[in-house]
């Protein structure tokens, strides 16, 4: 037996190591200052990714404080966009921001929430793989061709097979026609959105997939033992385990929606101006960024670090808030 | 290990060191409207002479940023800098190569050229003031022609663009209405509620393909490339003009290019019979006193090249070559500035 002879060879060992020798304290100061070293090391990786946070939100506000300077805190609600006169509001970028990113996610978490649920839970064994690969592919498909995809495949039957129905069906309704006025061209706030529906949904499936095959099966197969049906399951069993994870993966798709430029840009409409409707053209932060860093001097070029500024606050507020929404839930669960 | 890990760095870096020594490439950053015809001419030049030409096309601003930065050796700008502002920062400015922007529409059963429209009913177009094809000013400029009962949409340029100001110029000129309430500028405020924006020359062309009753306006060269539908433009002779390179040339030989320090003129809609009302120059920025003499002497070299063999590569590409009597004057009026 190999315990039996690893045993009856400790007290002899131990004899030999009662008094230290002069390399083997040598042996042991050196790796104490390894472990020293390392821990340094790894520390101040790990400082340095602070430090550029920091650096980043510092040189963005001190570019961006000639704008802030001018139009004080009004600048984040002004409806204003006039180059030429300098006149400059984030209002219109924010609102297209905010509402193209939310048109996206209630689009897509239902969706993104459907697939995972059949991958881990109803999907054929063989036919899993192959899925669950094709989700993660959708995953890395950069977003320019998502653009390119919006502009000349998705826009122009959007334009013809739903814009102009809904809008003769709907355009005139009372409370929610505005919704559905304007110019029926195949851009918008609403095919930004459901494009950007298209790109996030493969992320959030992904995380989604990801944390629900973490539940242990036996409380899994607790469940059905019970008698419970696969819908109990996920409702009672699933999701109350995944919820953090779920919210992540949500946070992740709209933390990408939110700083989404290219696919955006391709079909948003780059109009400066107020959306008044679902279907009217309006501008993102990112894609006003995206289109007029070349050109801009000056003034106008502290407005548009003065917007990714925004952009940083806004996307910093939306995961501070869904931190702050698990940690909520979490105590109240007592955990 | 260390040491042939150090060896590998220093022999990387050595041949850095020489890579940059042989390389004595010029470069140069800015507009992105002439880049074609500066990436052949460079092709070209290179293949002659053995120097590159490293040009990026970032835009007209920040062409005029890097040189002002001094990264590069030009700058390249479509709208051109002003007198003032040239001699605080110790600069030249010369047209290269001349373009023209023009209005494109997607209207069913119409041949480019086929409909006309003059400079103040195309700017109450882009006001969003004429709202449908067949308004009545529209048909009053078309006779005869049955314009439809269609929305129109007008698509602009997103992005700051050389293009744009080009554009909003002309409107300026010809409508006193435009200059007042939107102005000229690398990016405007579009007045009319149906606009929307394209990125790029690409783009904007790629909606007007895309959207029924759009109206535009795109660099020639994406015209017919393209083969978009153009509008025909009354120029300030009164004259219905078609755009191509003799229209443009004509407007180019209207022009008296040293009545404005840094030959900044506006060639909107210059005078002529033939002169097409929006034609533009763009122009290239150096320093009259370089930090890197040897490079800004390169410059030269390559624009004084390409002045004299680079006509037919320009007509290929549907840009139009300077004059030979203004090449003449550039060197000798502006290039004798620069200290060699």
């Amino acid at each position: 037996m190999s315990v039996g002879t690893t045993m009856s060879s400790q007290p002899v060992s131990v004899k030999t190591t009662d008094v230290p020798t002069k390399s083997m304290v040598s042996i042991a100061r050196r790796q104490r200052l390894q472990d020293i070293f390392f821990h340094r090391l790894t520390q101040s990786l790990s400082l340095l990714v602070l430090a550029a946070l920091l650096g980043i939100i510092v040189s963005l506000f001190i570019y961006a404080w000639p704008a802030f300077h001018k139009f004080g805190i009004q600048f984040i609600w002004r409806v204003e966009w006039d180059i030429v006169n300098e006149e400059f509001g984030a209002a219109i970028a924010i609102v297209g921001t905010i509402a193209s990113a939310g048109i996206a996610l209630l689009i897509a978490v239902p969706l993104a929430f459907g697939v995972a649920l059949f991958l881990t839970e109803t999907c054929p064994t063989w036919l899993r793989r192959p899925l669950g690969t094709a989700v993660e592919l959708l995953a890395a498909v950069p977003s320019i061709i998502y653009g390119m995809f919006g502009l000349f495949v998705f826009a122009p039957l959007f334009a013809d097979y739903f814009q102009m129905p809904v809008q003769k069906l709907l355009g005139s309704m009372p409370l929610v026609g505005f919704l559905f006025g304007g110019s029926t061209n195949g851009f918008g706030i609403l095919a930004a959105g459901i494009v950007l529906a298209f790109m996030v949904l493969p992320f959030v499936a992904a995380v989604m997939r990801d944390v629900f095959e973490i539940v242990p099966p036996i409380l899994r197969e607790s469940a059905y033992g019970l008698g419970c049906t696969t819908w109990e399951v996920v409702r009672r069993v699933v999701l109350p385990y995944t919820q953090k994870g779920v919210i992540g993966g949500v946070m992740l798709g709209l933390g990408r929606a939110l700083g989404e430029t290219m696919a955006v840009t391709f079909v948003i409409g780059n109009a400066n101006r107020m959306p008044t409707s679902l279907f009217s053209p309006g501008t993102s932060i990112a894609s006003t960024l995206a289109n007029e860093f070349g050109e801009a001097a000056d003034f106008h070029l502290s407005t548009l670090f003065a917007l990714g500024f925004l952009l940083f606050v806004i996307t910093f507020v939306v995961l501070a808030v869904a931190k702050i929404m698990l940690q909520r839930a979490e105590k109240a669960k007592g955990f | 290990m260390k040491r042939t890990f150090l060896k590998t760095v220093a022999a990387a870096l050595a041949t850095m060191a020489v890579g940059s020594a042989f390389a004595a490439d010029i470069t140069g950053a800015g507009a992105t409207f002439p880049f074609p015809m500066y990436a052949k001419w460079a092709e070209a030049y290179k293949k002659e002479t053995g120097t590159g030409l490293n040009y990026q096309s970032i835009g007209s601003s920040g062409g005029i940023r890097q040189i002002r930065a001094k990264t590069v050796a030009f700058g390249a700008s479509d709208a051109p800098v002003s007198g003032a502002d040239l001699d605080k920062d110790g600069m030249v400015q010369f047209p290269a190569i001349i373009g023209g922007t023009v209005p494109v529409i997607n209207l069913d059963g119409f041949k480019p050229g086929e409909l006309r429209v003059t400079g103040p009913v195309l700017a109450e177009v882009f006001m969003g003031k004429i709202a449908k094809w067949n308004d009545p000013k529209l048909a009053a400029l078309n006779p005869g022609k049955t314009l439809p009962d269609q929305n129109i949409t007008v698509v602009h340029r997103a992005d700051g663009s050389g293009t744009t100001f080009n554009w909003t110029d002309y409107l300026s000129a010809v409508s006193k209405e435009w200059a007042d309430t939107v102005g000229k500028g690398a990016a405007v405020k579009w007045p009319a509620a149906s606009s929307v924006g394209g990125k790029g020359n690409e783009g904007v062309a790629a909606n007007v393909t895309r959207v029924k009753g759009a109206v535009g306006y795109v660099e020639y060269a994406y015209v017919k490339k393209n083969n978009m539908t153009f509008l025909q433009l009354q120029n300030a002779g009164g004259k219905y003009v078609s755009p191509d390179d003799t229209t443009f040339a004509a407007a180019a030989a209207s022009a008296d290019w040293f009545s404005v320090p840094g030959m900044g003129i506006s060639m909107v809609n210059a005078k002529g019979a033939n002169s097409w009302p929006v034609s533009t120059a763009s122009f290239i920025l150096m320093y009259k006193d370089p930090a890197d003499k040897a490079q800004s002497a390169e410059v030269l070299k390559f624009f004084d090249w390409a002045f004299k063999n680079g006509k037919g590569m320009a007509a290929d590409l549907d840009y139009v070559p300077l004059p030979d009597s203004l090449t003449a004057e550039i060197r000798s009026k502006v290039w004798s500035q620069i200290k060699k």
